[in-house]
């Protein structure tokens, strides 16, 4: 008889499975170092993975300082846009004709060129904290609210049918069935959100702003150094994927039934 | 469990170009175990909708006492055709979801189920998620968040039918000596004849498109009945086959 708690996620076996990626990854910057050493390239042009790193690690108070703005920038805007998208999709979900009245609205949000808003943003907002929060706002809620909305469809007739059953009002419905039904679904729009959301203040930076990664980046390319914009990318890289890692052990800690059920398809 | 009536009277139900039921007209008294037995598709899981409130019916009558269902609380305790246990709750908390929807805390909703544990062969899988669970483990499950609820009647759709022959044969026995313990009301649904005639007081069929009720059958056997069908018991069966099986040309 299966006594076991829900077993805790192996580190090891994870680390196993990523050996390949690592190993890609490994060869690619050897063979562009390789490369920078053989052909003589001029760092200003091409600068090998060993100078970036090594400026990265020289400019590390400057980089660590822009790199906590776009944090900020990151997390506030995130919240910011992650509260909007709960409201809006519990408010979607009690009183359909809203999704009907809100959602192609949303849709035009999403093809406005990035280009050519965040500069506007910053124009009228100022170089604050203001404009990189909207930013990461608009290019991240209506993915969350699609997944929030689309997650409380995903809900099982019959455990509706139980709920009214047991004389079940709608918001505890909401509660007990809607709402934990959408957890998967929410987690996946936020993997794919976080990654947007820093793009997007980097984005807003970069048309303007005191402090950032994206002002960063936007100086070192001025003075024609290469290898500082591409710490900052190494930066920011590490920064999105440290998010995304976050994301997916949350995910684990707080819904540890669906590797149950991935366990039994298995 | 105070008992309670239960009587339909030519209820009617279509969705959309599908006519359903056509006329079904059916009673449980207090301390029957009454089924509907009928193959699948023809409407039996309508039929409890019809009394759990997820859907409505068309015209016809649902007294309870004598007294329109929509007047009243509905008594029933229901347990769907699938488990519909919420992955996300361990079993404890699957057991405590009436009471919890009921408005009873959570703590005290646990301590009310835990002694349910033992006389369903769930202990020590208190604590487990249904996905940890075997077909007739998560099935006893089910049927212990019915019980929970603590109504007067039980609404059992096909309770076994997504189990093993064998499993399901251990849990009709199952249910039939809780069911001698505890006297309760039950409006058993099922497709699977031996099942109905193991465990009915009274049986009703149901055939046709749209649905009728075709016949009433009284299964006046003693109690508790054996895993070997007794020579009574069998002759019902093959009537019952006999009546199902029939073609329907001189109907039409
Ligand atoms: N909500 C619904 N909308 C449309 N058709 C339905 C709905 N529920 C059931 N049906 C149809 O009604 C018929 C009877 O369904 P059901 O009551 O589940 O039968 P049974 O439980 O006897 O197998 C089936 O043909 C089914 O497809
Ligand atoms: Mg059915």
């Amino acid at each position: 008889m299966p006594r076991s708690e829900p077993k805790s996620h192996g580190l090891m076996p994870m680390f196993i499975n990523a050996i390949p990626a690592i190993g890609a990854v490994a060869g690619l910057f050897l063979a562009w170092e390789a490369y920078v050493l053989i052909s003589g390239i001029s760092p200003t042009t091409l600068p090998a993975p060993s100078r970036v790193v090594a400026q990265t690690v020289e400019h590390r108070a400057a980089l660590a300082t822009n790199t906590l703005a776009t944090i900020r920038a990151t997390v506030f805007g995130f919240a910011t846009s992650l509260t909007a998208a709960f409201l809006f999709s519990v408010l979607i979900d009690f009183y359909g004709p809203l999704r009907r009245a809100l959602f192609p609205v949303l849709i035009i949000t999403q093809t406005l060129p990035l280009v050519a808003i965040a500069p506007l943003i910053v124009l009228w907002f100022g170089f604050g904290l203001t404009p990189k929060i909207m930013l990461v706002a608009l290019v991240t809620f209506f993915p969350m609210l699609v997944a929030l909305v689309e997650g409380y469809r995903s809900t099982s007739k019959d455990l509706e049918d139980l709920l009214v059953s047991m004389n079940a009002p709608r918001h505890k419905i909401f509660l007990m069935a809607r709402l934990p039904s959408a957890l998967p679904y929410f987690f996946a729009g936020l993997r794919i959100s976080i990654t947007y959301a820093v793009v997007a203040a980097i984005f807003a930076e970069y048309a303007g702003a005191v402090q950032g990664l994206g002002i960063y980046i936007l100086n070192a390319k001025n003075n024609f150094r290469p290898d500082l914009v591409l710490a900052a990318v190494l930066v920011s890289s590490t920064l999105t994927l440290a998010l995304f890692g976050a994301i997916v052990l949350i995910q684990r800690l707080s819904t540890p039934w669906t590797r149950l059920e991935g366990d039994k398809a298995k | 469990m105070s008992g309670v009536h239960l009587e339909m009277r030519g209820v009617r139900k279509r969705f959309d170009a599908l006519n359903v039921l056509a006329d079904v007209t059916l009673s449980v008294h207090p301390g029957e175990f009454v089924s509907v037995l009928g193959p699948s598709g023809t409407g039996k899981s309508t039929i409890l909708k019809l009394l759990t409130g997820a859907l409505k019916p068309d015209s016809g009558e649902i007294l309870l006492n004598g007294k329109p269902l929509s007047e009243s609380k509905r008594p029933f305790a229901f347990m769907p055709q699938r488990d519909a246990l919420m992955p996300w709750r361990k079993i404890i908390d699957n057991a405590t979801l009436g009471l919890e929807v009921q408005g009873v805390k959570r703590a005290k909703a646990r301590q009310r189920v835990a002694p349910l544990f033992a006389e369903f062969g769930l202990e020590g899988f208190e604590q487990h998620y249904p996905a940890q669970l075997s077909g007739g483990m998560r099935q006893r499950a089910a049927l212990m968040r019915t019980i929970a609820q603590d109504k007067a009647m039980l609404l059992l759709d096909e309770p076994f039918g997504a189990l093993d022959a064998l499993t399901r044969t251990q849990m009709q026995h199952w249910l039939q000596s809780m069911r001698e313990k505890h006297g309760w009301t039950v409006l058993l649904i099922t497709h699977d004849v031996r099942e109905a005639v193991l465990l009915s007081d009274r049986i009703y069929l149901l055939t046709g498109r749209p649905a009728r009720m075709k016949q009433e059958i009284s299964v006046p056997l003693p109690r508790p009945r054996g895993s070997v069908p007794s020579p009574e018991a069998s002759a019902i069966e093959s009537d019952i086959l006999k009546t199902l099986l029939q073609p329907k040309a001189h109907k039409a």
